[in-house]
């Protein structure tokens, strides 16, 4: 056997988007309609073809763990429906060499009436294990679990942290040689999160299995995975090493300076009273104020407005979000333009790129709202005496710190 | 075991009855957790398996046989000719709305795991001979009651319980395929059932059918069915082996049950897109 475990050539999935209603099934009535008034005029139902995948090819060999990123709607679970064999693609092959687990979401199959122990045996076996297969790990299941005490309780009286650990549990005594998991981690607790990825990671590493993990985390995905696929708008955009792959997907979340400008001009997401001109993020005087200014175009006198700004780091988390509201104030904008000037005391971010998305109004109409995250650099300034910039590991903020030492110093005997 | 799968579009999984047996224990397990399910939080619990026949029963019998008069050419109580055809009935009734039901219903595992998609309506079926193997006690009850004896043919009775379950699982796989596709069917389905007891000889029996039209009569695949339990549990009953109408209800059954399978699986792939 060659050591390529996963293979996929040229592979798409075609869907067909109806206009007409909201649902994916069709109701009968309509397909009686649509027939009936086929037959006095030619009149076509509105359909679209959308790609959700299209021409993706990659390979995976054997213990490789394989991190797939791509913003919402770039066919990240398309993909991994297709590799679990969930839909039929519409083009292309997959290969697979190998005993193949999906975990799209954990507790799949779990019934609220049934009791975690006959619940772990219904999960075990939707997930692709046997009756003494699952008999065999009973105890270790439900000692990771940690949920010994509630064995024989319906899960719909578990808390959502018991189901969620109880769930996991199980996906993680699982035994394939190849496991496909989606955005599981993204529910639970920090706890729990860091628990399934040390077992994840186990898994990968130390048992020699190939795993494809689907995520949003990019610390996770550092983490864990040796390799990065990018898809962006259905298409395999980048396959290569963890790194390049994070500054890829990185870069594309900043906008192009053409359609940044695009941008402020073009945008239809208020009432057009007001709307966000530009904005300007500097760390101001002595460097320890961070100064935003948004410049507002309006057309009328517009009274009682709110501004929020959200800063993001360059990925697009929120690190904080300054609110007009927060601080119980509201303005009156004049016709013409406008400039509201934020002043954040005690908040130095260190130099680098960050996202910014501005909201205008107030809580009963929209005058504006800036959704695309609008890139911004902060040049290099000294903060700290030593001159010393944090690197990409120490995270975003810099704050005056001091560190004392006492010693209690025992008397010699 | 070696596992090398190919994924590709219009494939036609060549291991496709093997893969059903491979998820075998699926199958169980998927019975199981209906069968277990239905019955909690009701305080009843399983007494409603044989609460529900027992009435439909009694109502019949008074209908039909007090206030309407019908009469058999029997002198086997009227109670006991109506039971047999029900058995067959409920369990046909019940197959058919919960399987139809099935797919529907367990949309969270057909968007998430890779199974035969088989496996769901099939399980529902099980669940429902469970039920209808529960209301063999109110039988035997009735046998005590009228200390009636049945007659030998009894012992043959499971043949008809086969010939049951293939009448029941083709359509309610095909309904259950459709269901997924035009959700109208949620509404077809009891009307089907409410339909088909008028045509079906629960409260009536196939001797009271003209003649010259038993032959179309016979196209209802559970009519054959019911004719067989009657058989086997009412001692003057006239045995349908012998008759031809009884073998067109037997070949309906069983090119529906391969008509739905093939329809089935055509449509099987695009279950999770549509669900």
């Amino acid at each position: 056997m060659s050591d390529v475990v996963i293979k996929a050539e040229g592979v798409g999935k075609k869907y067909i988007i109806r206009h007409e209603g909201q649902e994916s099934y069709t109701a009968l009535r309509d397909v009686i309609g649509q027939k009936t008034k086929g037959v006095f005029k030619k009149n076509k139902p509105a359909k679209e073809e959308f790609w959700a995948l299209k021409n993706v090819s990659f390979e995976v060999k054997q213990g490789e763990a394989i991190g797939i990123i791509g913003r919402n709607g770039a066919g990240k679970s398309t993909l991994l429906k297709i590799l679990s064999r969930i839909t039929e693609p519409t083009e292309g092959r997959v290969t697979l060499n190998g005993q193949t687990s999906s975990l799209l979401e954990i507790g799949t199959g779990f019934h609220p009436e049934l009791t975690g122990r006959e619940n772990i045996f219904l999960n075990g076996a939707v997930l692709g294990m046997t009756r003494s297969e699952i008999k065999k790990k009973f105890d270790s299941i439900v000692e990771f679990s940690g949920v010994e005490k509630f064995l024989d309780t319906p899960v719909k009286r578990y808390s959502s942290g018991m189901y969620l650990r109880l769930a996991f549990a199980v996906a993680a005594y699982l035994e394939p040689d190849i496991l496909i998991v989606d955005e599981v981690l993204a529910v639970g607790d920090a706890e729990f999160q860091k628990k399934c990825l040390g077992k994840m990671d186990e898994v990968s590493r130390n048992e020699g299995r190939t795993v494809l993990f689907v995520s949003h985390d990019m610390r996770a995905i550092q983490r864990l995975c040796t390799k990065l696929i990018y898809l962006k708008d259905g298409r395999l955009d980048f396959q290569g090493t963890v790194e390049e792959g994070i500054n890829a997907y990185a870069g594309s979340l900043r906008l192009p300076a053409d359609e940044r400008a695009h941008l402020f001009t073009n945008r239809d997401n208020g009432n057009k009273k007001a709307w966000i001109a530009g904005f300007d993020v500097r760390q101001a005087g002595d460097n320890k104020t961070l100064q935003l200014s948004v410049f507002i175009e309006a057309t009328e006198r517009v009274e009682k407005t709110e501004i929020a700004a959200g800063i993001n780091d360059a990925l697009g988390t929120r690190i904080i979000t300054l609110h007009s509201r927060f601080m119980d104030q509201q303005f009156n904008l004049e016709k013409g333009t406008n400039e509201f000037i934020c002043m954040v005391s005690d908040l130095v971010l260190k130099p680098g790129s960050y996202t910014l998305t501005i909201f205008l109004g107030n809580k009963y109409e929209t005058l504006d709202y800036l959704d695309t995250p609008v890139d911004f650099e902060l040049r290099d300034h000294s903060f700290y005496p030593g001159g010393i910039v944090p690197d990409g590991s120490q995270g975003y903020l810099m704050a005056n710190h001091s560190w004392t030492l006492k010693s209690a110093v025992h008397a010699g005997s | 075991m070696s596992f090398h799968i190919v994924i590709e579009p219009g494939r036609t999984e060549k291991n496709y009855w093997k893969d059903l047996w491979r998820y075998r224990e699926l199958f169980y397990i998927l019975s199981w957790r209906d069968i277990k399910v239905r019955y909690k939080q009701t305080t009843l619990g399983i007494l409603w398996a044989i609460l529900r026949p027992l009435l439909t029963m009694l109502i019949f019998t008074f209908v039909f046989g007090t206030i309407a008069g019908m009469k058999f050419a029997s002198t086997v109580p009227y109670a006991i000719i109506v039971f047999a055809g029900l058995l067959p009935w409920q369990f046909f009734s019940n197959a058919l709305s919960e399987s139809g039901n099935s797919l529907v219903g367990n949309e969270r595992l057909i968007t998430k795991v890779y199974f035969p998609r088989m496996i769901i309506p099939a399980s529902s079926v099980i669940t429902s001979f469970i039920d209808f193997f529960i209301s063999f006690v109110i039988l035997l009850a009735l046998f005590v009651y009228y200390r009636y004896v049945p007659p030998l043919q009894v012992f043959v009775m499971p043949i008809f319980w086969i010939m049951a379950f293939i009448a029941s699982i083709g359509p309610g796989l095909y309904l259950a395929a459709l269901n997924v596709k035009y959700r109208d069917f949620r509404h077809v389905i009891p009307f089907i059932i409410q339909f088909g007891l008028f045509i079906s000889p629960v409260g009536f029996s196939s001797e009271m059918i003209p003649a010259q039209w038993r032959w179309l009569y016979a196209f209802n695949p559970i009519a054959g069915v019911i004719d067989g339990f009657r058989w086997c549990i009412v001692q003057d009953a006239p045995n349908p082996l012998v008759y031809y109408p009884f073998y067109i209800s037997l070949t309906v059954s069983l090119l529906l049950l391969g008509f739905s399978i093939r329809q089935f699986r055509k449509m099987e792939k695009n279950f999770a897109d549509l669900v």
